[in-house]
């Protein structure tokens, strides 16, 4: 299990798709379920290293990471 | 339920108004992130002081009515002068510029060739994002050739205008020009402009193209977007997009610098013309 | 009391600095420019800001930004530059910024005749704008006048947060007289204090009182647009509601306090048979006029109107209702004419006098003719069986 996770803001997520292509581990997908804003959103499918760079990218404010120790939220 | 952690963009926005109305994937969100980001590394945390200015354009909507801080809706291309005249009756507020192509190098473009002359303190942001994106996507000064829009449907033919490499032949004091993938890069450059280079006219110009009207109809998604700007915007090289990389850094003294020793002169016996 | 020999354009210049002005932009055009020849001297001594714009467009819109972050702004043009500036006008009015506009007026359309006096800018003064709006307008007729509706001007501006147009013509700006100026005027206030800063910026429950206009830079985090906003500037460019009451409010703003804005004088014989109602600079032969007519034995007056806009059409009316003869003389081809003519009743023959260019003005002797003429024509109706 990896140190760190992504939480979503699903009523600001527009599914683009940006925090999919940034992540540098490719961590992320676009879920099959669509979220209360009409939109699919990311979920976590490999390990995230808490880079906060989908955070950095995210054009909607809606990801951010939180790591279990040592990292702050993103 | 539990509480969602909150994106550190969001202590920067009136939480109301989200979400923002652009459209999933628009670049305008990113500039607002490096943008925060380069006040929360400042240490501004709440943008008591600052003044941001737009005139008309999606990119004109980033500050109005998003940014929790006084912000002024203007014209279509009057932001720079609104700007000055803020400025010049509130010397001691941080004025701030955003705008896009149509608006600052269109409509607009007197104005801040003017103020970049005049070396006007006033921070202006381009987000240039290659089309009139609000009015769906026609040519700009700054279509690049060839681009088919609703307004060149058989491909751009007029040359394109570098607004950076005008900018910097001018008096303006700063002038930088990033990709919206050049985070770290557009960031410092923001924060130098705020700190660092505080005076005279500073401009940066963001190429952030339009997620509906050129990406799209390049075939592309935001994320393959944004990856490929990481790959072509290299600093300091020539790129599609212009010269990328920071054009100009001075320390001229800015207009009200220059206002104030021509006062000086005023009231220590110049007696004028 | 300060007496001084002026021109209206000085006058102006000087008002704006009594009334507090400490920020000038304006772009060169006759024949308004010594207003800024002046403010450029004098605006930097008295710790205010002028600057030099590139065009009337960053003027205008120099001046809003000035006016919203609260300070007295003002700007001066002629003819084709107040073309250029409507656009910014009509913003200043939809974000309510207190600015005042001085027109001084030459002949046009186009360039025209720059250096000669006019009066064709009434109409364009007050409808010149897309949209539904309302400003004020305001026409000296002579440098004293000038000086005191500049004052006013600001008065009515800060008082009821509305862009304010003084209408001023070659003759009034370039003519010279003696002005007698107060030592010390009191500096208009806003119609608003700290203590509303609270309230919505851009709504108010009495639609004749301005919503209060804070500072800028102190925490207020003001919402300002010129799209359509409700009353705390958050925009909203669907509803029908929001767009019907802010078009609404702004025009009862000023139209609610017509009383303080509608300014005029009569001169001449109660109920008047020969009425004149003339305006600016025309209102200065209309004067001798109206002498000369009752030397001669009839019964007439002058209704000089200082403010063109809005028309408070009861008094109008209550004038023109007395009269069998009226005439409108106007350096143009007809404008405030239309005013007269919504109040006049069958019975009054309602005449103008129009004549433009070559800085030629209406002479007296041309108004005594008319006058006389008509009257001997309405005399003569009246004879008939």
């Amino acid at each position: 299990m990896s140190a760190c996770s992504v939480e979503v803001d699903r009523n600001l997520c527009k599914g683009c798709g940006i925090c999919v292509s940034v992540c540098p581990k490719n961590a992320l997908e676009l879920s099959p379920n669509i979220g209360p804003s009409g939109y699919r959103y990311p979920v976590l499918k490999g390990e995230c290293i808490g880079c906060k760079t989908c955070t950095l990218y995210c054009p909607d404010f809606a990801i951010t990471v939180v790591c279990d120790e040592g990292g702050g939220q993103g | 339920m539990r509480r969602l952690r909150k994106h550190f963009s969001r202590k920067y926005l009136r939480e109301e108004v989200l979400p923002t109305p652009f459209c999933p994937g628009c670049f305008n969100g990113v500039v607002m992130n490096v943008m925060f980001k380069a006040f929360e590394e400042l240490g501004v945390e709440r943008l008591k002081g600052y003044v941001f200015v737009s005139g008309i354009g999606c990119s004109s909507w980033i500050p109005s009515p998003h940014i929790k801080a006084d912000t002024i809706h203007t014209l279509h291309g009057r932001a720079v002068a609104v700007a000055t005249g803020v400025k010049l009756a509130k010397p001691n507020l941080n004025v701030i510029v955003i705008g896009g192509d149509g608006d600052l190098a269109a409509i607009g473009f007197n104005h801040l060739v003017h103020a970049a002359r005049r070396n006007m303190d006033l921070l202006v942001i381009l987000v240039n994002n290659l089309v009139y994106g609000m009015t769906r996507g026609q040519a700009s000064p700054t279509t690049p050739e060839g681009m088919r829009t609703v307004t060149t449907p058989y491909g751009a033919y007029e040359p394109v205008m570098d607004v950076a490499e005008l900018i910097a032949r001018t008096n303006a004091n700063y002038v930088a020009r990033w990709c919206v993938a050049n985070f770290n890069q557009l960031k410092n450059s923001i924060k130098e402009a705020l700190s660092k280079h505080s005076k005279g006219f500073r401009f940066i110009e963001v190429i952030a193209p339009c997620i509906t009207y050129v990406v799209r109809y390049e075939g592309k998604t935001p994320g393959q977007k944004i990856k490929e700007l990481m790959k072509v915007c290299r600093p300091n090289t020539e790129t599609p997009y212009g010269r990328i990389g920071i054009l100009k850094a001075e320390d001229k003294p800015g207009y009200l610098d220059r206002y104030f020793e021509y006062v000086k002169r005023a009231t220590e016996g110049d007696k004028g013309e | 009391m300060r007496v001084e020999f002026l021109s209206g354009n000085e006058a102006v210049a000087k008002a704006a600095l009594d009334a507090g002005l400490k920020f000038y932009a304006g772009y060169p055009i006759t024949p308004s420019s010594e207003i800024m020849h002046y403010l450029a001297r004098e605006l930097p001594k008295k710790g205010g800001m002028f600057i030099q714009s590139e065009d009337e467009l960053a003027a205008i819109n120099m001046v809003v930004g000035a006016a919203l972050a609260g300070v007295k702004s003002m700007t001066a043009t002629s003819g084709p530059g107040f073309s250029l500036m409507q656009e910014g006008l009509g913003y200043a009015v939809m974000v309510e910024a207190p600015i005042v506009i001085v027109n001084v007026m030459r002949a046009g359309p186009g360039t025209g005749q720059a250096t000669k006096a006019a009066q064709g800018d009434v109409m364009q003064a007050r409808w010149g704008r897309h949209g539904d709006q309302v400003v004020v307008v305001l026409a000296p007729s002579s440098p004293q006048e000038a000086y005191d509706l500049t004052v006013k001007a600001f008065e009515i501006a800060w008082g009821l947060r509305v862009p304010v147009v003084v209408l001023s013509d070659e003759f009034v700006g370039h003519g010279r007289e003696v002005v007698e100026m107060p030592d010390k005027v009191k500096e208009p206030e806003p119609g608003w204090g700290p203590e509303d800063y609270s309230k919505p910026p851009f709504g108010s429950d009495d639609p004749r009182k301005p919503p209060p206009l804070p500072p800028l830079g102190e925490g207020y985090d003001l919402l300002i647009t010129g799209s359509t906003h409700d009353e705390w500037g958050y925009r909203d460019v669907h509803s029908f509601e929001t767009h019907f009451k802010l078009v609404k409010r702004l025009k009862e703003k000023v139209l609610g306090n017509i009383e303080k804005i509608f300014m005029y004088e009569y001169f001449g014989d109660d109920e008047a048979d020969i009425l004149i109602v003339a305006y600016g600079s025309m209102s200065r032969p209309a004067r001798t006029a109206v002498r000369r007519l009752q030397a001669a034995g009839f019964s007439a007056g002058l209704l000089k109107l200082k403010t063109l806009w809005p028309m408070n059409y009861d008094v109008l009316r209550s004038y023109v209702k007395d009269a069998r003869v009226v005439i409108v003389p106007e350096l143009n081809l007809g404008q405030v004419v239309y005013d007269v003519r919504i109040v006049a009743g069958n019975d009054t023959v309602v005449v103008p006098i129009n004549k433009v260019g070559g800085g030629v003005p209406i002479y007296a002797c041309e108004i005594v003719e008319k006058a006389q003429k008509v009257w001997g024509e309405a005399l003569e109706e009246a004879l008939q069986p």
